[in-house]
């Protein structure tokens, strides 16, 4: 598929959407926007396994805070950069993401939605143990620094650290979206819905469902813990209580509102589970967790294809009367 | 040895605790094939409602047996309008379902009764310790009730035609509905005996844990290790599994891995389980034709 001149400019049009906020918005609402690019590569990864996949995950926190921890500590405690800690982060989640798969075969459904649930629970207790307080720094957290912006860059471009930030995480996430989507659409992809939809005509088929299912963790363990090594490094702070288990049952509201197994709707989620939970606070404590709940009921009775099942049909009734699909 | 008894004397009640639960995580399933993940929150609302009862001067076991009826109504009216409609839709939107009526009612029970922590009386108090200073009064009272609620909910399912006729709803709705039982009223029954069930256990724990919104979160997670233990489609086992994760809890938490840890136990037990006898101990192994 080669790209048209229309979907050319649609490309150079979310490119530029994406870049404006660096000039566009102060400070405050970059941050803001750098953690909704992040909580979207998150929903990504629980996508690829949940959405594509099939195997229901309610415990994408535990790879999140995972990913965080990673990157803190040898950012912390070793002295390393911040971009040389990414690879060893995707590398630790996909081992970790590939370890929870192994069990996971065995589990349907609910099931293993009931074990992903009690990791995510288990999760802030790990990080607080005190065999592992001399690198976690235990309840009190690690404290980090975002990267300074290169001289050559602000030479040519004046960034200050947030701006840079902001940078740094829609690069990484474009890469991590641009990856997930080749996979998606080529045969592994079509693989791993197969295995979803059908898995015994899937085997019947050839293919290797539990190579399948486990490689599909892994990578979905990898991306979201890209995800939270970001979020350590843009909030400049890891701390045990940041990885509750409502962190794992965000992930699911975003993907369940932005759209399960969809790349589109993973970008919507991680927009909505960022700001939604803003404007709900104003009205009390207690509020956006109650909102939360109902427009994911919502949802799910109403429009169970989320933001992007909801793009998608309004895109095929405004295109179908111009000009009817060639058949 | 001394300190050693007290430790299982405290398993055997708050594993009750579980083992009641449990028998309500059970009940759901063998009425829906579903595992209900707001049971918990449904549990606490119970309890705080049971609390305003009693704040408002009612006695004890008026308030209790108005908890009761309060708890069995919403898990029916929760099947007939929440569930329902999604009756036949994917897992993946049970699972949403669920997680949304967590943190519904979760929240509303914060925005309701606030977020202080709260006593709780219990019925049993005044007794002084029992059994040679080994069982406090609340602790066998619970574990009485417990069991009591164990063998009224054996008998009903053994020797009341209603009984039988939700056992035969939930395993084969479609011959059920031909001699003439009305699958959806079974249904409806099934997850208000549940709520009914598990606010007997959020009223027997809150003495003991102190009542907060997020009383049950750690419980239902024992009571999940709990109900898988003993076989989730068999109501006496996931009894005797709450017992015994009760147990292994304490124990591991005395002995083993420290208090910090303990839920990290819940989550090795249900993994255990899952891997290595996913039917439970005392469950039936079932096979799925292709």
């Amino acid at each position: 598929m080669s790209l048209s001149p229309a979907r050319f400019l649609l490309v150079l049009l979310g490119l530029a959407a994406a870049l404006a906020p660096l000039w566009v918005l102060e400070s405050f609402h970059l941050f803001q926007l750098t953690m909704a690019v992040i909580m979207a590569l998150a929903v990504l990864g629980l996508n690829i396994v949940t959405g594509y996949n099939g195997q229901i995950s309610l415990g994408h926190g535990a790879f999140f805070a995972i990913g965080a921890y990673v990157t803190s500590i040898l950012m912390a405690q070793a002295d390393w950069s911040f971009y040389a800690t990414l690879p060893f982060a995707a590398a630790i989640c996909g081992m970790v993401g590939y370890a929870v798969g192994l069990p996971a075969l065995r589990l349907g459904g609910l099931y293993l939605a009931l074990v992903t649930f009690s990791l995510a629970v288990a999760v802030p207790q790990l990080l607080k143990h005190k065999a592992l307080e001399a690198w976690t720094g235990g309840v009190q957290g690690l404290f980090l620094m975002k990267p300074d912006p290169p001289r050559w860059l602000t030479s040519v471009l004046p960034l200050n650290a947030d701006q840079f930030m902001y940078l740094n995480v829609l690069i990484v996430s474009g890469i991590c979206f641009l990856l997930a989507w080749n996979l998606i659409r080529g045969r592994i992809g079509r693989a791993l819905m197969a295995t979803r939809d059908h898995p015994t005509a899937a085997e019947a088929m050839g293919m290797d469902i539990a190579a399948l299912k486990t490689g599909a963790f892994a990578v979905s363990a990898m991306i979201t813990g890209v995800a939270g090594a970001l979020s350590a490094v843009a909030v400049e702070f890891v701390a045990p209580d940041s990885f509750t288990f409502l962190l794992s049952i965000t992930f699911f509201v975003g993907m369940v509102v932005g759209g399960v197994a969809s790349i589109l709707g993973s970008i919507f989620g991680g927009l909505f589970v960022l700001f939604v939970p803003n404007i709900a606070e104003s009205i009390s404590r207690a509020a956006p967790g109650v909102i939360y709940g109902m427009i994911l009921i919502v949802f799910l009775f109403v429009l169970p294809e989320g933001f992007a099942g909801l793009v998608r049909r309004l895109l095929a009734k405004l295109s179908s009367p111009e000009n009817p699909k060639p058949q | 040895m001394e300190a050693f008894l007290l430790q299982l004397t405290a398993c055997i009640a708050t594993g009750g605790i579980y083992a009641s639960v449990a028998l309500a995580i059970v009940m759901i399933y063998q009425a829906t094939h579903h595992v209900n993940f707001a049971q918990g929150e449904m549990a606490t609302l119970s309890t705080f409602i049971a609390l305003t009862m009693i704040q408002a001067g009612l006695p004890y076991w008026v308030a209790f047996a108005g908890t009761l009826v309060v708890s069995f109504v919403m898990g029916a009216l929760v099947e007939r309008l929440i569930m329902r409609p999604v009756q036949h839709a994917p897992i993946l939107t049970h699972v949403g379902v669920y997680i949304g009526m967590l943190l519904i009612i979760g929240n509303l029970t914060g925005w309701v009764f606030g977020y202080t922590i709260q006593m709780f009386p219990s019925p049993f108090e005044g007794g002084g310790p029992m059994l040679g200073g080994l069982f406090s009064a609340h602790q066998l009272g619970s574990v009485a009730v417990t069991l009591a609620v164990l063998i009224l909910v054996y008998l009903f399912f053994t020797k009341t035609s209603l009984g039988l006729a939700m056992r035969a709803a939930a395993y084969n709705p479609r011959s059920a509905r031909l001699v003439g039982i009305r699958v959806d009223v079974m249904l409806a029954l099934g997850w208000g005996l549940a709520a009914a069930i598990g606010s007997v256990a959020g009223m027997m724990v809150a003495p003991i844990v102190f009542l907060d919104p997020n009383m049950m979160l750690g419980i239902l997670l024992y009571a999940f290790a709990g109900a898988l233990l003993g076989g989730i489609d068999n109501p006496p086992g996931a009894v005797m599994g709450g017992f015994l994760v009760g147990v292994l809890e304490n124990l591991a938490g005395a002995y083993i891995v420290g208090t910090d840890l303990k839920l990290t136990v819940a989550l090795v037990i249900i993994i255990g389980v899952l891997v290595l006898k996913p039917s439970g101990l005392f469950g039936r192994v079932v096979f799925t034709r292709v």
